[in-house]
């Protein structure tokens, strides 16, 4: 009884850190870099998220932004990327062409990054205003919250 | 004027090598043959006419024609200011033309460009690989004949 009363606030404490330190990982092939930046910097700055540090190896990560068309030529490099990252991790498909190809729907074009790695929240928009990202990023660490967490020590069933 | 002048002393040089003169959009467009188009090109790119800057070089598939393939060269005369458009049409079966990239070094990537999405073969081309797509892709992408919704993915889609 005890025991699971401890879990439980243990589970809810970690979601609550975890959802306010998301290190992320800007995976960026197109013009949605432009909005990822202006979303990132101090206008709207969603380091008040908790959001702040943008890393540049994918194994001190824990959100991979996929920001951009997604060529098949370029697509075994966003999954070398995601299996990089260690767990826990969150993707956040970050435009139309990430969510879903967009208006490039030929020979050259991934439909959505979700064909390659499993995404947790969709963000449209040709490129997403800030705030509608600030929505996705809002709506991502309620998932967070909400999910259940894993650590090492946790007794399995 | 002076791009009358271009067109009498092109006609009169290679009377029966020039198909068809027309203009568009301002410009003139020469419809010649294959095997006088690098002849042709080193006479515009010399003086007096200076046509040395190759704009663009592309292919167009005009496809249920005859000849089914048209190459496409945009060419620019930085002393006088004019430019010309130069046609050689290509049929299916016999898919080469000569290369140019002896005369200009951006001919070398474009050249690659039109071989990756057309097929065409430049012959006396110093390099001809794929440009754009991934080893083992099969088939030219910018062919009218490609299906529209074809993929070719290089690792295995989820779903």
């Amino acid at each position: 009884m005890i025991g699971n009363f401890v879990t439980t606030r243990f589970n809810y404490i970690l979601g609550w850190a975890r959802k306010y330190s998301l290190f992320h990982y800007p995976y960026i092939t197109a013009c949605c870099g432009m909005e990822y930046m202006s979303t990132a910097a101090s206008h709207f700055d969603w380091d008040r998220f908790g959001t702040g540090w943008t890393r540049f190896s994918p194994r001190q990560s824990d959100m991979l932004v996929v920001c951009g068309t997604i060529s098949h030529k370029s697509a075994p490099v966003l999954r070398t990327v995601y299996d990089q990252m260690t767990e826990p991790k969150w993707v956040m498909a970050f435009g139309t062409c990430a969510v879903s190809g967009g208006i490039y729907d030929n020979y050259a074009v991934v439909q959505g990054c979700d064909r390659i790695i499993p995404v947790d929240v969709y963000i449209p928009g040709c490129p997403p205003r800030p705030e509608t990202v600030l929505d996705g990023l809002i709506k991502l660490q309620e998932k967070i919250q909400k999910q259940e967490q894993e650590w090492r020590w946790k007794k399995r069933k | 004027m002076e791009k009358k002048k271009v067109i009498e002393e092109l006609k009169q040089k290679f009377a029966e090598k020039i198909k068809e003169v027309s203009a568009q959009f301002g410009d003139e467009i020469l419809l010649i043959e294959r095997d006088s188009l690098l002849d042709i090109v080193q006479f515009l790119k010399d003086k007096p006419y200076s046509y040395s800057m190759l704009l663009d070089l592309t292919c167009v598939d005009y496809k249920g024609q005859e000849p089914r393939f048209e190459m496409v060269y945009h060419l620019y005369s930085i002393p006088n200011v004019q430019r010309l458009r130069i046609k050689v049409s290509l049929s299916e079966k016999d898919l080469r033309i000569d290369s140019l990239a002896s005369l200009w070094k951006n001919a070398n990537w474009l050249e690659r460009e039109v071989f990756d999405m057309f097929g065409v073969d430049f012959k006396g081309h110093p390099d001809l690989r794929r440009i754009f797509m991934y080893d083992g892709f099969e088939g030219y992408p910018l062919r009218k004949d490609y299906p529209l919704r074809k993929r070719q993915p290089r690792i295995p889609l989820r779903k």
